[in-house]
Formats: structure tokens, C-alpha cells, sequence
């Protein structure tokens, strides 16, 4: 079992033909993942890189029965790619891009919340299901199929978990970048969710980071609904108040969202919280 | 992007928002001049620094008289204010606005966020003006009014209505306060502002509704929609390193620490500033260079690192995935070769080529410490530090 991809996944990519919207499209096929095309407006009919090029999402999917997508697409243009995936039917839509405007996204949420489709990201490294199929751009080869569900709103700290937990021998279910927005689709309390019912996940690693208040409201949840051990990490410990820590999420506003009140809630839930990043895969291997 | 009281009155005016008459300067000698202009007494003189805390810190004065006016203006213009959000060293005044002054009647508070757990837009409003809303929320948390505005539909006359009377306006003043609150849920969303406040808002003895104090911030993510905007940012207010950082797209924030640091990715950069102070050091300073990191990036990340000259030692902590460690250390190489670093620099590399990337580190003829993951890295480099 997995949670989100799998071998079922057929993919397209929104923004194929740039620059990084191809090289991993190719990442993903490389991977194992069933890419079947891509949308460039204007680009229909093309092929790179033996990947088809549809004008429009509601083509593409007609064509070729897609149930994903990865989204590339330049900021100013992100959130009406988002919402023409929504619009087609897309069940799963994965948004890598960085640095949309929140305004975009919260007019976005509003649709996409109610639409039935699950939205990841934006501002994320996507998902990926070890040993079976990937949709964003991890480097693939520090996974393993295992036990283990992780959730983060990073990327980078996110290869870091899966490295220690990979070095240990302990594979992983199921990784879900949520992304640093401070909009964004899918939060730490659907993938806990989703962990909790996959019958293959036995333990959750749960990284989050300064600003907002997504990590109480799950460590609450967790409390009262998660009987799987789950390990948090908060990152931002010594960030000063006020400034953005490189996420547009990550940001300490009016003495509210300090990783010291979220370490503080996940414990109380019975998380076992690193104090350090380096402790997490032999936290990890404690408590399984 | 933060920006002054005066531009913020502009946006606000823009936007049909009673604001005070005023003018602003950044010169010595003027104050008089502008204070006549103004056509009565008293006017009020405002230091602009992005910081609030400025009328405790002495950085607003009120004037009877345009020599009083310019007796304030000497003395606040060049004054260095230190207030509970300039930090210890406080900030230099290099601006300042000359406003008229108003018959206070009611100080009101009004803002616009965005509350992140719905994903919409909050207005909140409270009859506790010229007092920050963090105390409010603390000790009187009733007294705060909320209207949610659906993203789909907008504001509504109702909403506004639904506040105005909640303030408490007389009857007379609900049609001039509603109209306000609708303007500056307009100017929030029309100029994609993250922050919008007004605090105090005051009624008048003679019955007008204005913005005495404004705050807006812009989203940066949509600039690209605002270039008139562009011209509002002020470098005084920004610290030299960091406006260097943001030429080269580098995420760079300077901190009060001696161990500089150089990461790969938002969050494990904020993680290694975590385990520098775990093992018992201060970071220098926040540095992402994201997940492309050219040669380019790479040496200028290094020179600013540098060139911060409390800095006593470098952490380069990078996760390579799609970039590759070799070309990483490479970048890194080529960097440490051009520009001259006398402190030492502790490199942990893990991920894609990570042998390669530590064999050239190692046969570069440079004194590159190599951690083996992140806690031997940062514990390698606060011993560095230490000497």
C-alpha cells in the first residue's frame, strides 16, 4: 500500500517544455513513473523529448485518462494552472512552483477546497512512493520502500530525514512535501490522515517549521486519533521574530507560531520531538 | 516589502481613505515652511522608520507653532529611536512627516490579514486604538471584532456595516465608516498587501472618520503586478549585507552569531542554524542558496559570509539532490580560491556524487574541514570557531 502515487499514477506535466518542467518530467520517467505527456499552451501537438504536448489540460487528460499533475508553471500563471487542472478533473494536482502570490492562492484554495481534487503544495518537492513512482523533483535514489510516512513543509531537511532514516535501513511508505507557503493544499492533518488508514506506514516523521499553527491543530488530532508513533521535528528554533525564513510561511508574526509553542504542543500529544535535525532517524529507530 | 507611514497614506489616499494633510522630508530646514503650508495648529511631527513603538521612543512630536515644528524636526531627524522592534541598537531617522493635526473625538483599530488556518482574509477591528493588537488579544480578547471575507465573493456593505456599528459609530458616521473599512479591504487585495493597518483610527470632534496611523505591507511574491510600488522600498532601512544577498536571488538574513552558514533549501538552512546553537555556537547569519546554487551564487553567498567581519567560522551544509555535490565542491573551490578567507570553513555534503565532491574538496590544497553529517559538521565548526 502507499498513499497518493503509485503504479496507477498517470502523470502529465504542466509546463513541460521549460527548462525544469522537462528535466523532471524525465526525473519522474527515469523513476519509474508513468508520465504520460505534458500541456504547453500554443506547444500542442509537439513531442519532447518523447513526451506529448497538449494545449490544454481538459485535452490531455481526454487523451490520455491522466489522473495527475505536476505543475511548473512561472508564479504570475501558477494559480490558473492550477485551477484549469482542478477544472479538468485532475484528482491529484502537484504545484512545485515557488513564490506565487498569496492573494492567487487563497482565491485558489477557495475553488480547489471544495472541487474534490487534492491539491500539494505549492512551493513543495511533491510526493513520492518508494520503489514504485514519484511526481516532483527529490533525487529518488536516497529512498526506500519501508514503514515509514513522512510529512514536511521543506524540501531540502525532508532528503535530510529520509537520508538518516535510508542510512539506518529504515524505508519510508509515503514522502508529502507540503511546501513553505503559507496557503497551501494538502496539510499536515490530511497526511496524517492518509498515514494512520495506510495499513503499509507503522510510524509518521512530521517536520515542520515556524509560523502558523498547522502543527498544534495536528498535534492535537494525533492525541485523541493517532495510535502509530509519530516523530516531529520543528525547524526555526533560533529564527528572530518578524523576519521570513526563506518560506513564505515561515514567519514568526505577533509573538505567534515559535517552534518553542509548537515543540511544546507536539509533546503534550505524545510526539517524540528532536531537539536536533541529527536525531531524527535514530529517534525513528527507537520508537518503532 | 515593509514601507513608511507617508507612502502607506498615499496607497491609503489612492484608495478613497481620509488621511491627514501632510508632507514629507528628509531635509534639515524645511519643517517651518511645511508646517505653515499645513494652515493651522497644531501639526504633528513623525519620524519614519519601519519599526513601530516610535511616539515612546520620542520619534513623535506634537507642534503649536512652525518653530516648534522645526525644533522637533532638528531634533528627531538624525536621532537615532530605539524602540521595541528597532533592537538594542536602535535605527537612525532619515525621514520624517509633517502632518496636520485632528480634534480625536475615539482611537479605533482597524487591520486586514490574512489568517493562514481558514486561507482567507480576516478584518479586525477593536475599540482599543493606539495600543497594539498582541496586548488587546492577550488581556481583552472580546473586545476584538472579526468579519472573514469569502475570497470568491469579496467584501460586502453588510460586513462593513456589521463592524461600523460594532465600533460603535454614531449613527451619523456608519455610511463614512463603512465606506473606509470597504476601501481598505480593496487596497489590500488591489495592491496584494499582506498586512494592512490602521491604528489608531480616529473619529474627529467634527465628525470625520481617518486613518491617523497606517501600516501596510506588500506581498513580494507579487511585485510583478505592482512596479509603481518598486520605488517604496527604502535600502536605509535594510541591513547592506542583505541587499548585496538579494541582487544574487540568495535568501540572506544577518543575525547577532559568529558562525556563518551557507545551506541548500529554506528549511534545512533554518535547521542548521538550530544545530549550530545546539552544539554550542550562534549562527551568523540565515543563508539559502537554493536548489539550483550556480558557481556564481556560490561565491557571493562566500563573499558576503566574508565580509561580515564577526563571522569566525563557515558552516556549508548542503543536501545535494539535483545538484550534485561535485559540481557543489567545485563552485565552492573555484569560490575559496578567488576571494581570500582566512577563517576556517567546515563543508558536509551528503546526496548525489558525494565521494567525488569530498576527493575534490580534499586534492583542492585548501584547508576545507569535512563533516560527516550534520551533527560532526556543526560540531566541527564551533570547535573551528573556538580555535
Amino acid at each position: 500500500m502507499s498513499v497518493l502515487v503509485n503504479s496507477d499514477t498517470k502523470l502529465l506535466v504542466q509546463g513541460i517544455t521549460g527548462k525544469e518542467g522537462l528535466f523532471h518530467a524525465t526525473g519522474c520517467r527515469e523513476y519509474g513513473t508513468n508520465v504520460v505527456g505534458g500541456v504547453t499552451p500554443g506547444k500542442g501537438g509537439q513531442e519532447t523529448d518523447g513526451f506529448k504536448v497538449w494545449n490544454t489540460v481538459r485535452e490531455a487528460k481526454a487523451d490520455t485518462g491522466a489522473n495527475a499533475t505536476m505543475i511548473f508553471v512561472p508564479p504570475p500563471f501558477a494559480a490558473d494552472a492550477i485551477l484549469e487542472a482542478a477544472d479538468a478533473g485532475i484528482e491529484l494536482i502537484v504545484c512545485i512552483t515557488e513564490g506565487i502570490p498569496v492573494h492567487d492562492m487563497v482565491k485558489v484554495w477557495r475553488v480547489v477546497g471544495d472541487c474534490g481534487c487534492r491539491l500539494i503544495g505549492p512551493n513543495c518537492p511533491g510526493v513520492i512512493t518508494p520503489g514504485q513512482a514519484k511526481i516532483g523533483i527529490m533525487p529518488g535514489h536516497i529512498h526506500k520502500p519501508g514503514p515509514v510516512g513522512v510529512v514536511s513543509r521543506s524540501g531540502t531537511l525532508t532528503y535530510e530525514a529520509v537520508g538518516q532514516l535510508t542510512a539506518l535501513g529504515i524505508g519510508q511508505s509515503t514522502c508529502i512535501g507540503i511546501g513553505g507557503d503559507p496557503v497551501h493544499g494538502t496539510t499536515f492533518m490530511d497526511a496524517v490522515k492518509l498515514f494512520n488508514d495506510d495499513p503499509q506506514t507503522e510510524a509518521i516523521v512530521m517536520i515542520g517549521e515556524i509560523g502558523g499553527t498547522e502543527e498544534e491543530t495536528t498535534a492535537e488530532y494525533i492525541k485523541e486519533n493517532v495510535k502509530k508513533p509519530v516523530v516531529g521535528f520543528i525547524a526555526g528554533q533560533t529564527a528572530p521574530p518578524g523576519r521570513r525564513m526563506g518560506h513564505a510561511g515561515a514567519i514568526i508574526s505577533g509573538g505567534k507560531g515559535t517552534a518553542a509553542d509548537k515543540m511544546k504542543a507536539m509533546r503534550e500529544a505524545g510526539i517524540h520531538v528532536c531537539e536536533s535535525p541529527a536525531d531524527i532517524g535514530e529517534t525513528v529507530k527507537k520508537v518503532m | 516589502m515593509k514601507i513608511h507611514e507617508y507612502q502607506a497614506k498615499e496607497v491609503l489616499a489612492k484608495y478613497g481613505i481620509p488621511v491627514p494633510k501632510g508632507f514629507f522630508t528628509d531635509t534639515n530646514g524645511n519643517a517651518k515652511e511645511l508646517a505653515e503650508k499645513l494652515g493651522g495648529y497644531p501639526v504633528v511631527v513623525k519620524a519614519q522608520i519601519h519599526a513601530g513603538g516610535r511616539g515612546k521612543a520620542g520619534g513623535v512630536k506634537l507642534a503649536k507653532s512652525a518653530e516648534e515644528a522645526e525644533e522637533h524636526a532638528k531634533a528627531i531627524l538624525g536621532a537615532t529611536l530605539v524602540t521595541h522592534q528597532t533592537g538594542p541598537e536602535g535605527k537612525e531617522v532619515k525621514k520624517l512627516l509633517i502632518e496636520a493635526g485632528c480634534g480625536i473625538e475615539r482611537e479605533l483599530y482597524i487591520s486586514v490579514v490574512l489568517d493562514r488556518a481558514s486561507a482567507t482574509n480576516v478584518i479586525m477591528a477593536s475599540t482599543e486604538g493606539g495600543v497594539e493588537i498582541e496586548e488587546v488579544a492577550a488581556s481583552t480578547p472580546e473586545k476584538i471584532l472579526k468579519v472573514f471575507v469569502d475570497p470568491a465573493i469579496g467584501i460586502m456593505p453588510y460586513q462593513c456595516r456589521q463592524l461600523a456599528f460594532g465600533l460603535g459609530f454614531p449613527k451619523e458616521l456608519i455610511g463614512k465608516a463603512s465606506k473606509l473599512i470597504m476601501n481598505l479591504y480593496n487596497a489590500f487585495v488591489g495592491e496584494d498587501l499582506d498586512m494592512a493597518e490602521i491604528n489608531p483610527l480616529v473619529q474627529t470632534a467634527d465628525g470625520q472618520v481617518i486613518a491617523l496611523d497606517a501600516k501596510l505591507g506588500y506581498d513580494d511574491n507579487a511585485m510583478f503586478r505592482h512596479k509603481d510600488a518598486a520605488e517604496y522600498r527604502d535600502l536605509n532601512e535594510e541591513d547592506p549585507f542583505e541587499i548585496e544577498a538579494s541582487k544574487y536571488n540568495l535568501n540572506y538574513i544577518k543575525l547577532d552569531g559568529t558562525i556563518g552558514c551557507m545551506v541548500n533549501g529554506a528549511g534545512l538552512a533554518m535547521a542548521t542554524m538550530d544545530i549550530i546553537k545546539y552544539s554550542g555556537g550562534e549562527p551568523a547569519n540565515f543563508l539559502d542558496v537554493g536548489g539550483g546554487a550556480s558557481a556564481e551564487q556560490i561565491e557571493e553567498a562566500l563573499k558576503i559570509i566574508v565580509s561580515d567581519k564577526t563571522t569566525k567560522a563557515i558552516f556549508i551544509n548542503i543536501f545535494g539532490g539535483i545538484l550534485r555535490c561535485d559540481r557543489l565542491a567545485n563552485g565552492v573551490v573555484s569560490a575559496a580560491k578567488k576571494i581570500h578567507i582566512d577563517i576556517p570553513i567546515v563543508i558536509r555534503m551528503e546526496g548525489t556524487n558525494v565521494e567525488e565532491g569530498n576527493r575534490i574538496l580534499q586534492e583542492s590544497g585548501l584547508n576545507f574541514i569535512i563533516g560527516n553529517g550534520m551533527r560532526d559538521g556543526a560540531e566541527k565548526v564551533v570547535a573551528a570557531m573556538k580555535g
